[in-house]
């Protein structure tokens, strides 16, 4: 038996008839190896995964600085969802920054009862008095879409009375089948009311949004560092650091940058069908894979003097850190990695982690669907159940006026045969080995075997794995925290992510686990007859 | 840091901003973390199970296992039923608890799912226990939730005693690992034999042994405990809020008379405990508890120094504020505003009788129920104070205006170990009294003057 099935022997048939479909050890035989995703988790299973409103509100709206985000519902949500994402942000000049803040409604039994909605306004008129924001964020909990309330109705009353702009979110928790319900409807919403209400144009030749960059550790600041060394303007970043003043202009840009793929790539195919923009999956984790990044952008452009000045850059990047990642390199080399995460961090991270010869054997996500997994080329083969339909599918038309295309679709051909991967995303399966173990909505259960049948060196995963990965022995990492650390992005990022790993592995307190009187024998006792 | 905050105070919003509480049941969660070989079960959508598991391993640093019914919108239109057993024959399938503690969340309540009917009408494998509690989110706050799951245990698994035995009943309300160490130290000392509930000692503190067990053996209130708890002859209940309803229940339902006491920190309200078992055992108070008493008192007096009119706002949960309150007054300290988020004006009696019991004027503090560190920033912002005492929330506000803060309470998210050592007791109180000082003394430090810089303090 392989490791899958040593796995799925120890589930009951019922359990065992759905996960089954779930794991895949991989093979790379005649027919491609696929695995079912974006499917309902097990009831009882230990699931990581989140909801809905964690998806909209704690991933793609939260981060929006300069917005107030309103948790409408009782208070749990928005406390769990304060401060706990390390999505950095930081005020511009003259701008606010309301990410260190926490708004609910706070309902209560009788709000429940008679409604929420009047509460609600009141509570922005209170925003309004002490903040006066620019834009304002309604995310709905659980008991909204219950009782009825229409966050959509009073984010309309609000625009109409304060002039503002002002976007509901329908985004309770049951939506759905994980957080990826939540990027969709966060993604929907603003695609609809914010992209493209803007028109500052940029000043620079080349110009970029970073899609799906939460910017957690200051990772987007890393990336946007680099870019504009090479002499690009970034016009907004969605949504780490990310604000309502340049979304509004984002559809000025001339290219976009996919960065997660999960929780944006709606945002991506919709602005490129209304307004032409051609959008690159990149990778900023890894050396070899931001090089290749920043490489396919300056091909994408087509500019000699830009690809030379990304060369130069590159080379003088790879200069400063090549000391470090070597010394790294010779600590980790041969260790091997099982990453679960959500969005694209399982794929994106096993570049870094090959850069530091270390391979990853396992890789699951939470939320992901089957193009995260097989690439994009699966998504019309992709049956929509009766969750998926649930959710609005926003269809949008080529704007009339601003709908520009740069490259004619021969153009597009001819850059894509020279390794600019435009509008596409083949998926992390493609970058691992055989035998390799893929898995879909990881279980507590199944990260524990797993570990114990495959024995990975280091294990990648979110605060509810971290500490029972570590009290069986195993390094762990926190992926969606990076462990209080980062950035990890960029040429400056790995070589932090680097140190970490190695701290990790390395710290004496991993030799003290075993007690000396456990391995030692007993000493001081007589032997019979002595006097 | 919080630079968009104005100085003038809003009263009486509706919008809260900031909280200084959280919901029902992450609470409960916590409670049933505390029982031996129980799986908490959250009944409503997966991401309340997943916020609540990892506010739990960011406070404790610790694994908080626990498992989700995983509503969709259909289990939300036609009630979460089917949910439920599926989740319960897995549960006892794949992770073999001894014991679901199921607790309901704003969703499943609702809706108004009858998770006590469908209990009723499930298979439970022989010697398994599916119990449940209702936690509405809407509802008190995670205070509340942990004592409906209290009640929730006691409903489905104490027994009518016929004789009373010996032990006595303890109930220490929401505290960390260390302090229940520390109170069943005590309570031992004391000569006094227990039934600790809920006990999270070994539990939220595993020791790293290379191993991991979903459910360790021999640690936890074990369920012959919680069954036995009707046959105590008394019950000492800590924390007049989170306890109380659980006293009451256990009286009214098996006649187990309680004496109901604040969350023991500091001098007098560690007294207050010792006195409880005193009564009881009708030992005298050793002198090991009588010096580590004496410690705490000797502590205070050298270093009173530093605390005396020192005005200080305590913000969290209302037992653990109320007890802060009280240190901080022993330690000649001013309480100038103390706060909780929980929605019980009980919380506002409690400490202005605190307050007065000490011949202090209670008028001269805010001290405020059902509000959140939003306001509790304007009030330092119209008036400072010298130290902040509270859950890692504050450090914001401590950020802003430049004052110490001394972490406590739930959730302290940003340093460690905490969690393993006792705030309650003498004990508890020796190292918060350092605690304090420290941080009192390292601002002195950090503001200094070259000339007037002490090497002896």
């Amino acid at each position: 038996m392989n490791e899958r099935e040593i796995l799925l022997d120890k589930y009951s048939s019922r359990v065992f008839k759905n996960r089954k479909s779930h794991i895949s050890q991989l093979e790379y035989g005649e027919e491609a190896d696929s695995i079912a995703a974006n499917t309902r988790a097990i009831p009882g299973i230990a699931t990581a995964r989140g909801c809905c409103y964690a998806g909209c509100k704690g991933v793609v709206v939260g981060p929006m600085k300069d917005a107030v985000t309103i948790t409408h519902g009782p208070i749990g949500c928005a406390f769990y969802s304060w401060g706990t994402r390390r999505n950095k942000a930081k005020a511009q000049d003259g701008e606010s920054n309301f990410v260190p803040y926490s708004f609910c409604t706070d309902m209560r039994p009788t709000d429940i009862v008679f409604g929420g909605e009047k509460k609600l306004e009141d509570g922005i008129d209170e925003v309004m008095k002490l903040f006066n924001p620019k834009c304002i964020f309604i995310c709905s909990t659980c008991p909204i879409g219950l009782i009825g309330d229409d966050v959509q109705a009073v984010a309309r009353r609000v625009e109409k009375k304060y002039g503002i702009k002002a976007v509901g979110f329908s985004c309770e928790g049951y939506k759905g089948v994980s957080q990826s319900s939540g990027h969709h409807i966060a993604n929907n919403g603003l695609m609809k009311e914010i992209i493209g209400t803007g028109d500052k144009k940029p000043r620079k030749k080349y110009s970029l949004n970073i899609l799906g960059e939460y910017n957690i550790g200051g990772d987007g600041w890393e990336e946007e560092r680099i870019l504009k060394k090479i002499g690009y303007e970034v016009v907004s970043v969605f949504t780490g650091d990310g604000s309502y003043e340049t979304m509004k202009n984002a559809h000025l840009a001339d290219l976009n940058l996919v960065m997660c793929h999960r929780s944006i790539n709606y945002v991506a195919e919709m602005m490129k069908t209304k307004y032409g923009i051609d959008w690159i999956k990149v990778n900023f984790i890894g050396i070899g894979s931001t090089c290749k990044t920043l490489r396919m952008i300056a091909e994408y452009f087509k500019d000699p003097e830009l690809i030379a000045r990304t060369e130069e850059v590159i080379s003088e990047e790879l200069q400063a850190i090549s000391d470090d990642m070597d010394y790294y390199k010779s600590m980790l080399k041969g260790k091997t990695a099982g990453i679960f995460s959500g969005g694209s961090r399982s794929h994106h991270y096993q570049s870094l982690l090959r850069d530091l010869g270390v391979e990853t054997i396992i890789a699951g996500y939470e939320f992901a669907h089957r193009d995260d997994y097989e690439g994009r080329a699966i998504i019309s083969q992709i049956k929509m159940d009766a969750d998926s339909k649930n959710i609005e599918e926003l269809t949008v038309s080529p704007d009339e006026i601003l709908y520009k295309e740069r490259y004619s679709k021969e153009e597009i051909e001819e850059l894509k045969a020279k390794g600019v991967e435009i509008d596409t995303y083949d998926g992390m399966i493609p970058d691992m080995k055989k035998g390799y173990m893929v898995i879909d909505d990881y279980n507590a259960f199944e990260t524990d075997e797993l570990i114990k049948s495959m024995k990975p060196d280091i294990f990648f995963s979110g605060i509810k794995d971290k500490y029972s990965i570590q009290k069986q022995g195993v390094v762990s990492r926190q992926l969606h925290s990076y462990d209080y650390s980062g950035p990890y992005s960029g040429f400056n990022g790995a070589v932090i992510f680097a140190r970490d790993v190695t701290m990790s592995i390395y710290t004496k307190a991993w030799m003290l686990t075993i007690p000396p009187w456990k391995t030692a024998a007993l000493l001081g006792g007589r032997i019979g007859g002595e006097n | 840091m919080l630079d968009l905050t104005p100085k003038e105070i809003m009263e009486n919003r509706h919008i809260t901003i900031n909280p200084c509480k959280t919901c029902e049941p992450v609470g409960a969660m916590f409670c049933a973390l505390g029982v031996e070989n129980c799986m908490p079960h959250s009944h409503g959508s997966q991401g309340c199970c997943s916020y609540h598991r990892t506010v739990l391993s960011r406070h404790f640093k610790e694994p908080a296992m626990a498992t989700s019914s995983s509503f969709t919108e259909g289990a939300s239109v036609f009630g979460g039923r089917s949910n439920l057993s599926t989740a319960v024959k897995n549960i006892f399938e794949i992770y073999d608890p001894e014991i679901i503690a199921v607790h309901t969340t704003c969703l499943s309540e609702t809706i108004g799912d009858d998770v006590g009917n469908y209990i009723m009408d499930l298979e439970i494998p022989k010697d398994k226990i599916v119990l449940h509690a209702s936690t509405p989110s809407y509802e008190g706050s995670h205070i509340q939730g942990f004592s409906n799951m209290m009640i929730g245990f006691m409903r489905y698994m104490t027994e009518k005693a016929i004789e009373k035995t010996e032990k006595v009943a303890i109930f220490p309300g929401w505290v960390n690992p260390g302090d229940d160490r520390e109170l069943k130290r005590i309570a031992t000392i004391m000569g006094v034999e227990y039934l600790f509930f809920p006990d999270h000692e070994g539990i939220l503190e595993m020791p790293m042994t290379g191993k991991y067990k979903y459910f360790p053996k021999g640690v936890g209130t074990p369920a012959a405990d919680i069954k036995a708890l009707g046959a105590a002859k008394k019950l000492i209940a800590m924390g007049t809020f989170a306890s109380y309803e659980p006293a009451e229940y256990l009286d009214k339902q098996h006649k187990v008379p309680f004496s109901l006491i604040p969350v023991p920190i500091g001098v007098s309200l560690t007294d207050k405990y010792v006195m409880a078992l005193r009564e009881i055992s009708h030992k005298e108070v050793p002198n090991v508890l009588e010096d580590e008493r004496g410690r705490l008192v000797d502590l205070m007096l050298d270093s009173h120094l530093y605390t005396y009119n020192k005005t200080v706002a305590i913000y969290g949960d209302p037992d653990i504020v109320y007890s802060f309150t009280s240190l901080c007054i022993e330690l000649g300290m001013i309480p100038k505003y103390v706060i909780t988020g929980t929605p019980k004006e009980e919380f506002v009696k409690q400490v202005t009788a605190l307050f007065e019991e000490h011949g202090m004027d209670a008028s001269k503090s805010v001290i405020r129920a059902d509000t959140d560190l939003f306001y509790l920033h304007q009030l330092i912002k119209n008036e400072s104070v010298d130290l902040l005492i509270g859950s890692s929330y504050g450090k914001q506000i401590a950020k802003a205006e430049g004052i110490p803060i001394v972490r406590m309470g739930f959730p302290v998210l940003d340093r460690y170990g905490n969690t393993v050592q006792a705030t309650v007791g003498y004990a508890g109180g020796i190292r918060y009294v350092e605690k304090i000082v420290d941080s009192l003394l390292d601002k002195i430090d950090a503001e200094a003057s070259d000339e007037d810089f002490d090497v002896v303090m």
